[in-house]
């Protein structure tokens, strides 16, 4: 099983994770604001008054500049998982290809219908149904994150499914179990949340520079006042979700969690580094140290993986070598058992006589838990890239941290009408903008990066996932998605900030 | 219901997707038409904006058409998709820059200026109908390539679904019925495009202007479609054997599908007769009726087309590289639970286009005129 193709791969993984990237910018802020901009428009339907309506349009047309590229990013992924990993989408098309449809059918239908209803409908329709547009708006692009969601967590957590031999592909057995695995929902409430944290930056950070530049104040401080709540809210449940999301990392992808956390030797009452360097050039098979430095809060990782904090966590070389003592089987063992499992496929396939079909049926059954493993070409290559999986887990968590501490201050100022006098505080929100978009991408950077070598959890490994298509093609596409989305970020940017400075209409102020 | 009865509802559905989507695409029609129609920047603006408040529906209807067809026809999705590229690449980039031209166009400091995204939106309605169509036609002129489950188990070489033209996909613009079917359904949408305008915009010059173009797309589009419809019904067919699921060459297997199945015949013949209708009313009568005969038209012309390609044994997605790789709907479905599954999601269906209907109707009272336009601080 050698000679993977494997520049048409890594290309593929680069267009991929470019595209990927580049849509994420737009859609938590697509999510969050526009609860932000529902609840505005709500309290201008309720008390009438022009200020909250210039408030919500405000927002509303940084919605508009922003969902916009949203859209334009989006549509390439939707058709990307045909174009560039034609395999991966043969091969669980049948559950994967699910919840895209009813994302499609359930939510961006209603997103678009009422988005235009909502930009287009002063003076045109009923100020309730125009307020309930809003609305619809934010459940309907939390409900698209919903489904896409559900397709992530499945790929990292394969469920309620079954392989078919004579489709060559797995087969949906229970869609309950698909829609409702832990992955799934933690994968969900810790996405929303995310977006919801990014919004409240994005409102607090504009309305900050409004202050400092002695502009709309009455706007700015009533724009931060309902993003701090909300921000505040937000923060606290993303560090919630993101602990019930480490927790199930470490149930279902005990190698990305141990990736995410850099340890090599697992072992029991691990020590959760809070801050530390890993070792450069450290690899599985030296003896160097983990780390340069690290400070570790005692027993807290055992804890956090198993909620018992002198638990057993395995490191990287446990998962390799495995473990006797803690029934952990070695990655070599499990590349047998999956040449196993490919070979009774193909004798499944070849064969005509009843019992040689029945017998490789059944040793194709117990070994598919390992199926994608006989394909990889050495041990080390079921281990992901450390240093990066390692530090984008770190930072994310940091920030999560710090912006609670941030939401936290700003709602006090808010309540004690004290925000004009924080200038130093205005200028960090300020810079906290960006903060909001880096934990949000280093977030997925954890997610992918860290289940690297699976597109399918320890069944499909990314270097069988490709369309059959030269370099050169995929090449050539990706610096076509470099310029496109490059030149049209530019113009997004600076669209965005030429309305911002205009700033809200009509302000009196 | 059986396996087989679920492959035929989601055909249908797929059919009706496909049909909504290339009614919806008169926003890709009107977009082509702004430059020849607009003689001023506030006439561009009354177009662009009349269109403009329909292109996220067509666009949402392109990507639910794509996640369907990946739900309910994976291998057609993990086939046509991987193995023509450059077609859906092409198409897909087209809709990438249409999706922020609206938006951006006229604000200020919009870096590429209102002329580069106006000629993106052209783009979009030119690329986009071509090769949608194009696309469609290979339904009947079949595409090469191979699909062996087995390389799965081979070392190296593991893609199952394989194209083996280097050209992957573009080799199909230079057949004709492809070629044909495409350009008419580009005519086919500024002819709705047209009749769009004429119904949606308040402005005598205008309407006058878009109905006499009309006629010129009109005779167009009927030399390309009759052209189309010939040579499908005089060429030979992919059947299936309902047996044994061999795929084989029929002569005039399309024309014997008509004759087979009659009912389609009638979707097809009230879908022409609606088009022809629609175009006349607008044509002559100049009236804003027009868009419904032939918008109607155009659902059931497309949906009876994409019937013909799948129904009564015939291979949707046939390959002439090797005819036993062909794809029908019963060799390229999901399985029948997830197609269950899926058919209760798709009752949902009804009450999506109930609010669709709902609050397009809400916005649009009055037709687009100039005052408006100017007087609305959200307009694109
Ligand atoms: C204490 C704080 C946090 C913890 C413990 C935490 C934990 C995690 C974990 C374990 C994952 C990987 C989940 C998986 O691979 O399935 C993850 C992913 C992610 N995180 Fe965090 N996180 C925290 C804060 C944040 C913050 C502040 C943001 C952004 C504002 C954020 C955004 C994301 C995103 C977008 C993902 C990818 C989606 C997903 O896999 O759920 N996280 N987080």
């Amino acid at each position: 099983m050698e000679a993977f193709d494997m520049s048409l791969v890594n290309w593929s993984r680069a267009q991929f994770a470019l595209t990927a990237m580049y849509h994420w910018i737009f859609v938590p802020l697509t999510l969050g604001l526009s609860f932000i901009i529902a609840f505005m428009h709500t309290r201008y339907y309720k008390t009438g008054s022009e200020k909250w309506k210039n408030t919500t349009k405000f927002w509303m047309k940084l919605f508009g500049i922003n969902f916009a590229i949203g859209v334009a990013t989006g549509i390439i992924l939707e058709f990307e998982f045909g174009t560039n990993w034609s395999n991966y989408s043969w091969f669980v098309g049948d559950i994967f290809g699910a919840p895209l449809a009813i994302e499609g059918i359930m939510a961006f239908f209603l997103e678009s219908t009422f988005i235009a209803v909502m930009f287009f409908g002063w003076n045109r329709v009923s100020k309730k149904f125009h307020m309930l547009s809003s609305w619809f708006v934010a459940f309907g692009s939390n409900l698209s994150a919903l489904w896409i969601l559900v397709a992530n967590a499945w790929m990292q957590n394969p469920v309620g499914m079954k392989f078919n031999p004579d489709s060559a592909r797995n087969e949906m057995e229970n869609f309950a179990e698909v829609l409702f695995s832990p992955t799934a929902i933690n994968k969900f409430l810790h996405t929303i949340s995310n977006g919801y944290v990014v919004a409240s930056l994005f409102v607090i950070g504009i309305s900050a520079w409004f202050i400092l530049k002695g502009k709309h104040l009455e706007f700015a401080k009533r724009s931060i006042l309902v993003a701090s709540v909300f921000g505040l809210l937000s923060s606290i449940f993303v560090v919630i979700t993101g602990d019930s999301s480490a927790h199930n990392v470490a149930q279902i992808q005990p190698m990305k969690f141990a990736a995410m956390e850099g340890i090599y030797e697992g072992g029991e009452g691990v020590g959760l580094t809070t801050i530390g360097m890993v070792t450069p050039g450290k690899r599985y098979d030296n003896n160097k140290n983990d780390f340069v430095f690290a400070l570790k809060a005692p027993k807290m990782l055992s804890y956090l993986a198993n909620r018992n904090s002198n638990s057993f966590v395995p490191g990287i070389n446990d998962l390799i070598d495995g473990n006797k003592d803690h029934n952990i089987i070695p990655i070599s063992e499990r590349m047998e058992f999956g040449k196993l499992a490919i070979n009774a496929f193909k004798e499944y396939n070849n064969s005509e006589d009843a019992e040689i079909k029945e017998s490789a049926l059944k040793t194709l059954e117990e070994n598919y838990q390992h199926f994608g493993y006989g394909y990889l070409p050495d041990k080390k290559s079921a281990i992901p890239n450390v240093p990066l999986t390692f530090y984008s887990f770190h930072i994310m968590v940091s920030l999560g941290f710090f912006f609670i501490v941030l939401f936290g201050a700003f709602l006090f100022f808010s309540v004690k009408q004290k925000i004009e006098s924080k200038k130093k505080w205005l200028k960090l929100a300020v810079w906290s903008i960006p903060l909001g978009f880096l934990a949000s991408e280093l977030g997925w950077v954890v997610a992918e990066v860290g289940r690297q070598p699976w597109t399918i959890q320890d069944i499909l490994p990314t270097m069988v996932s490709t369309s059959h298509l030269s370099t050169s093609s995929v090449q050539v596409t990706f610096w076509a998605f470099v310029a496109l989305f490059t030149v049209l970020l530019i113009a997004e940017i600076k669209i965005m900030l030429h309305q911002i400075k205009s700033g809200p209409k009509n302000m009196e102020d | 219901m059986s396996h087989l009865a679920l492959q035929q509802y989601w055909w249908i559905i797929i059919s009706l997707l496909g049909s909504l989507l290339v009614f919806l695409m008169f926003v890709q029609g009107g977009q082509t038409l702004v430059s020849q129609l607009a003689k001023t920047s506030i006439e561009r603006k009354i177009l662009f904006n009349s269109v403009g408040r329909r292109w996220d529906i067509t666009f949402t209807t392109l990507v639910t058409f794509g996640g369907a067809f990946f739900a309910s026809f994976p291998l057609f999705y993990s086939t046509s998709f991987g193995g023509a590229y450059w077609v859906w690449m092409l198409i897909l980039f087209s809709f990438i820059i249409q999706a922020v031209s609206y938006e951006y166009r006229t604000k200020p400091e919009n870096f590429l200026g209102e002329k580069t995204y106006n000629t993106f939106l052209f783009i979009n309605g030119l690329v986009a109908t071509i090769l949608i169509g194009i696309v469609v036609g290979t339904f009947f002129t079949g595409s090469d390539f191979s699909i062996d489950k087995l390389r799965l188990t081979e070392s190296g070489n593991n893609i199952i679904s394989q194209w083996e033209g280097p050209a992957h996909g573009l080799e199909a613009a230079l057949n004709l019925t492809n070629l044909s079917l495409g350009l008419a359904i580009f005519t086919l949408s500024r002819i709705l495009g047209a009749l769009y305008f004429i119904n949606n915009v308040d402005n005598k010059v205008l309407v006058h202007r878009a109905s006499h173009l009309m006629k010129f797309c009109s005779i167009a589009f009927l030399v390309f479609f009759l052209l189309f419809t010939g040579l499908i019904l005089t060429r030979e067919g992919f059947a299936v054997n309902p047996e044994t699921q061999e795929v084989y060459m029929e002569k005039y297997k399309y024309l014997h599908n008509f004759i087979q199945m009659p009912v389609v015949l009638v979707i097809f013949l009230l879908g022409v007769v609606g088009v022809l209708a629609g175009i006349y009313i607008g044509a002559f009568k100049k009236s804003g009726k027009g868009i419904w005969f032939a918008g109607a038209g155009t659902i059931l012309t497309v949906l009876s087309i994409f019937l013909l390609a799948g129904f009564n044994n015939t291979a949707f997605y046939p390959s002439t590289y090797d005819l036993q790789s062909s794809l029908t709907i019963q060799n390229a479905s999901s399985s029948k639970y997830t197609l269950t599954v899926m058919s209760y999601v798709s009752l949902l269906v009804p009450f999506v286009i109930a609010y669709i209907w709902y609050s397009w109707k809400s916005l649009s009272k009055k037709k687009i005129n100039e005052k408006d336009i100017i007087n609305d601080d959200m307009a694109y």
